[in-house]
């Protein structure tokens, strides 16, 4: 008859055990989101999947310009399906030192009927060239708003980092235009300043 | 759920009828449900794959539109691995935990039953897909965005499906670590538990950390979709090879959630037949352990292809193939096991060994998948199609199968028929490898995964692993027969400890088993 105690125990125990275990569920589920930010910092650091980095006109001066050397950047520029926009380099590629500010340009025209408002997201290939490419200005950091036939040129000046690795000769900076519906702009937002 | 914990030692009756399923607490019965629940899902996945196989039983488009053949690849994938495999192991752990570790039941019993009856609900859900405008879900198990944000009304359903099933795992799992934690008899120390239980406390860590990581991914696609996230969107600064990140943390843990329990049951079986003890149980735990630990680091070799920097590529490889230390020493430990045993072939032994060779093979291709230059040529073709059928068929089915055959008897009383299960297996063995291994031959020539239709250079193979799926899907059918007759009471009745190289307390007990057993804790050897 000293089974009761016993019971009693082992059911606060489970009780708590359980309580633990589904916390630490929770825990998980938590990481799963935390991840999100980690794999931003990660590309940022690494540059994976291509992803460029931002400095500001103080930091690109600091760099000397290595004359020694030329790096021939290309540009790209695509669309997304449901875009109606023309979007092309004004050049198709330059030839630049390393360390030297460059402006280069692109143009966008709506060739649809209505208002429609534009973000480009950028891209660095080879993905291990990423990590030497900064950008100083960007039509890429805000959001690009172009009424029906309205065109327009956009500006990006950009620097190569002069320790990019001697084995990378050309670079391909590309741009794809998303159309920005709505409400997914200011959740959006926060993230874009860091492209 | 906790005053529950103990029932009552003079309560022999039970209820019966629709409520005794419906309202049961009694692991036995929970077991039961999980189990037959587990073989009707077999048998409706196996019937998704049928057609696939029936439209690639020769090139052009034959029975089926390509997009209703996208629905049954996708269907096939989440049906056998959320509603087949993974319950069939809950239901396992369910009889046989408690019963091994002289428990009178699960230590949450009411928890026990709702993670049961999660599952009816959430395979409603996902099922009833195949019903509506746009049809189910079609783009691959993965659920890659942006592709799977392009599915019609079955989205939602399927989030939702996918939440349902994570939380009846998650359940599951804190079921059975508390159970094995706390309510072991006195004298059972963790050095005496059986290795199904030590492999099942291990998934059970691996559940509880992996799946509400999926849990989480699906919750952002969902977002992306309806509330104007930009997880995956890379419009929005999003990323879409995130989601591929994310959902493999939690893919190969669950790989592994799908196997560990199969290494269980066969460290069992293999001890029981060759009548010695097992060899090595020390460094069984200690690779299976490793083997769980190791999969939380090396998702990425799922996605070689995604353009990852040099450093990663070599991280993910290596880690990936260092996996297979932890894994030789479990088969190495088996075949130990067997030398020099006084060896028997009954039906369980049968599929046990099976097992262990099968699963070689598919370890095998897995290393050869693991090799981040070869992979270029072999990403997305049948071979890795080959490769986790082997694993996971002739691997976790397997040995799901063989732990039904060697339980079977202690569960209904009743003997099977001997020469119907080695019928069974025979033809299952030859045909699951006239079913599989050609496709090993279709991916090394390069035929892509997840396609209706194909280069008539790959007629010839296609055509044999047709044939041999017919065939495998029919011997289910003795299964299903061998099953429906041990439950309906005939064959030879069953002692209490059925083989004679038997070790273990849940043999101890009658066949079947009381409904209520070990109210008192029995005394541990």
């Amino acid at each position: 008859m000293n089974v009761q105690p016993r019971t009693a125990n082992i059911a606060a125990g489970n009780r708590r055990l359980a309580w633990q275990l589904a916390a630490g569920a929770l825990l998980m589920t938590g990481f799963g989101y935390l991840l999100v930010p980690l794999y931003q910092v990660f590309c940022e650091y690494t540059g994976f999947n291509g992803t460029t980095s931002r400095i500001n006109h103080g930091q690109a001066a600091t760099q000397g310009i290595d004359r020694t050397r030329w790096v021939t950047v290309e540009f790209a520029a695509n669309t997304s399906v449901d875009l109606p926009w023309e979007f092309s380099p004004v050049v198709a590629s330059v030839r630049v030192h390393p360390g030297e500010m460059v402006l280069a340009q692109y143009q966008a025209r709506n060739l649809g009927n209505r208002a429609i408002v534009g973000q480009a997201v950028p891209s660095v290939t080879p993905g291990t060239a990423a990590a030497h490419f900064r950008k100083i200005e960007c039509f890429c950091f805000s959001r690009q708003p172009l009424d029906p036939g309205q065109a327009l040129t956009l500006p990006v000046q950009f620097q190569v980092d002069t320790d990019l690795p001697r084995e990378i000769g050309t670079l391909t900076l590309s741009y794809t235009f998303f159309e920005q519906r709505g409400g997914r702009i200011s959740s959006a937002r926060p993230r874009l300043t860091k492209l | 759920m906790t005053e529950l914990a103990l029932p009552h030692p003079h309560d022999h009756t039970h209820p019966s009828g629709i409520t005794r399923w419906l309202f049961t607490t009694n692991h036995k019965d929970i077991g039961t449900l999980y189990l037959l629940f587990s073989v009707s899902m077999l048998f409706i996945g196996g019937s998704f794959a049928m057609v696939v196989r029936a439209e690639l039983f020769q090139p052009g488009l034959q029975f089926v539109s390509p997009h209703f053949f996208n629905q049954m690849a996708t269907m096939h994938a989440l049906v056998m691995i959320f509603g087949a495999v993974m319950p069939a192991f809950v239901g396992l752990a369910n009889w046989m935990i408690p019963l091994m570790i002289g428990a009178p039941d699960m230590a949450l019993p009411r928890l026990n039953n709702w993670s049961f009856w999660l599952l009816p609900f959430a395979f409603t859900l996902l099922l009833a897909t195949l019903f509506m405008p746009g049809g189910a879900p079609s783009g691959g198990w993965t659920m890659y965005p942006p592709l799977v944000l392009q599915m019609g009304m079955a989205f939602p359903f399927l989030i939702f499906a996918v939440h349902l099933m994570g939380l009846s795992s998650v359940m599951g799992a804190i079921n059975v670590i508390t159970t094995v934690f706390n309510m072991r008899a006195p004298g059972m120390t963790y050095g005496k538990l059986p290795l199904f239980v030590w492999t099942w406390v291990i998934t059970a860590f691996l559940l509880i950390a992996a799946m509400p990581v999926l849990a989480g991914a699906v919750t952002m696609l969902l977002t992306d979709k309806f509330f104007g996230t930009s997880f995956f969107n890379a419009a929005g600064g999003g990323d879409p090879v995130m989601f591929q990140h994310v959902f493999w943390f939690f893919g190969h843990p669950e790989v592994y959630i799908m196997i560990l329990p199969a290494f269980g049951i066969v460290s069992q079986i293999v001890p029981t037949f060759a009548r010695k003890p097992l060899f090595g149980y020390t460094s069984m735990i200690y690779a299976v352990a490793s083997i769980a630990f190791l999969s939380f680091i090396v998702w990425a070799h799922h996605m070689f292809t995604v353009g990852m920097p040099l450093a990663g590529e070599l991280f993910f490889m290596y880690s990936t193939v260092l996996i297979a230390v932890p894994t030789g020493v479990k088969v190495f430990n088996w075949v130990a096991t067997m030398w020099r045993g006084s060896m028997t072939f009954e039906t369980p032994m049968l599929w046990a060994l099976c097992f262990i060779i099968l699963f070689s093979i598919g370890g095998f291709s897995g290393l050869m998948l693991g090799l981040a230059p070869v992979d270029f040529q072999y990403q997305d073709t049948y071979f890795v199609v080959a490769h986790f059928h082997y694993v996971l068929v002739t691997g976790a089915v397997f040995a799901i199968i063989a732990g039904v055959y060697f339980w079977l008897p202690k569960w209904t009383g009743r003997m099977y028929d001997e020469r119907l299960g080695k019928l069974h297996f025979w033809l299952s063995t030859i045909s699951v490898n006239v079913l599989f291994f050609p496709q090993h031959f279709l991916g090394l020539a390069g035929m892509p995964r997840r396609i209706p239709d194909y280069a008539v250079q790959f007629s010839g193979w296609n055509m044999v692993s047709s044939l041999g799926a017919f065939a495998f899907g029919a011997s289910q059918l003795i299964f299903l027969y061998i099953v429906v007759r041990a439950i309906s009471g005939h064959g030879a009745k069953a002692s209490a400890q059925v083989w004679e190289g038997a070790q273990g307390l849940e043999w101890t007990l009658s066949s079947p088993p009381p409904y209520h057993s070990f109210n008192e804790p029995p005394k541990v050897p």
